[in-house]
């Protein structure tokens, strides 16, 4: 799978809450982030988690304003997360 | 369900045992190989490696250049790797600063590189770390006994996919006349986490 993301990139999180094991943390769901560094690719352990056919996706290091994700806190945050779990936020917005 | 790990590892641990003793039965593998692989691993796995990583990016400037752009091929000037497991896995690491300061956390579980800091304590586990430490760093370091300058910047890194973090902290200051060993001797497991100054 190509890289859909490059550093720079104002990502949004997932709002879904999956019924089957993720590794996007609840925490930083449906947040704005910056992409800050691409990964390479690996397996989703959603679809290994459910034995489905798992085709390396990129993962990226996002980083994330506290305030963004709690509502206050002047640190930042930085989350590793594959690909599918992140659309572009101006899209949203727009 | 990222979240949902209360009770989850012990489970976990018991299933585990559950499935090695079914492959000892059959025959499928021998015990003692298994503890061998284990042992082999563990012996070498210890703080004393980041450590030296640290020592010898504090004394160059080139090797740490390297290690913080690609830490896996820098590794081997050591005589170290990031391939103790089933496969290598990424090392990423990240340098403090007099105005930048690195945490490491997995707040899915405990992912941490092993190889280069010997096994993870146990508040590195725990549920509490994991949850207070992305919320408020600067309280939690402070729980550990240190104070960071309220002008320090601090970034948490969320281990929650392949790569694995290490903090390159800050030299102290009056090590001038210290060799590599003794600069050695000063990084603490704590530092590599990025809860201690060093």
């Amino acid at each position: 799978m190509a890289d859909a993301f490059r550093v720079g990139d104002r990502v949004r999180t997932s709002q879904i809450d999956p019924a089957h094991h993720t590794r996007l943390p609840d925490y930083a769901r449906g947040a704005i982030g910056t992409v800050i560094e691409s990964q390479g690719s690996y397996p989703r352990p959603d679809d290994l988690a459910r034995r489905l056919p798992a085709e390396p996706e990129p993962v990226y290091a996002v980083r994330f304003r506290a305030a963004e994700l709690f509502g206050d806190g002047e640190h930042t945050i930085t989350v590793d997360l594959w690909q599918s779990y992140l659309r572009r936020a101006q899209e949203e917005a727009g | 369900m990222s979240a949902d790990h209360s009770g989850a590892q012990a489970t976990v641990a018991a299933r585990v045992r559950h499935l090695e003793g079914l492959l000892e039965q059959r025959g499928l593998i021998d015990p003692a190989e298994l503890d061998r692989a284990l042992a082999a691993f563990l012996a070498k796995a210890s703080p004393a490696n980041g450590a030296r990583l640290v020592a010898r990016a504090w004394l160059d400037d080139g090797f740490r250049a390297r290690l913080l752009a690609d830490a896996n091929a820098a590794l081997p000037d050591l005589g170290l790797s990031m391939g103790g497991g089933p496969q290598e896995q990424r090392l990423k690491v990240v340098e403090n600063t007099e105005d930048y300061h690195n945490v490491i956390v997995c707040t899915l579980c405990s992912c941490y590189p092993i190889a280069l800091l010997g096994p993870s304590p146990t508040w590195y586990k725990s549920e509490a770390y994991r949850s207070r430490v992305v919320r408020d760093p600067r309280a939690v370091l402070a729980e550990f006994g240190y104070q960071l300058d309220p002008s320090v910047h601090i970034n948490v890194w969320d281990a929650s996919a392949e790569s694995r973090y290490m903090v390159l902290p800050r030299r102290p200051a009056g090590t001038d006349e210290l060799d590599e060993t003794s600069l050695a001797a000063l990084v603490t497991r704590n530092g590599l986490i990025g809860v201690a100054p060093v």
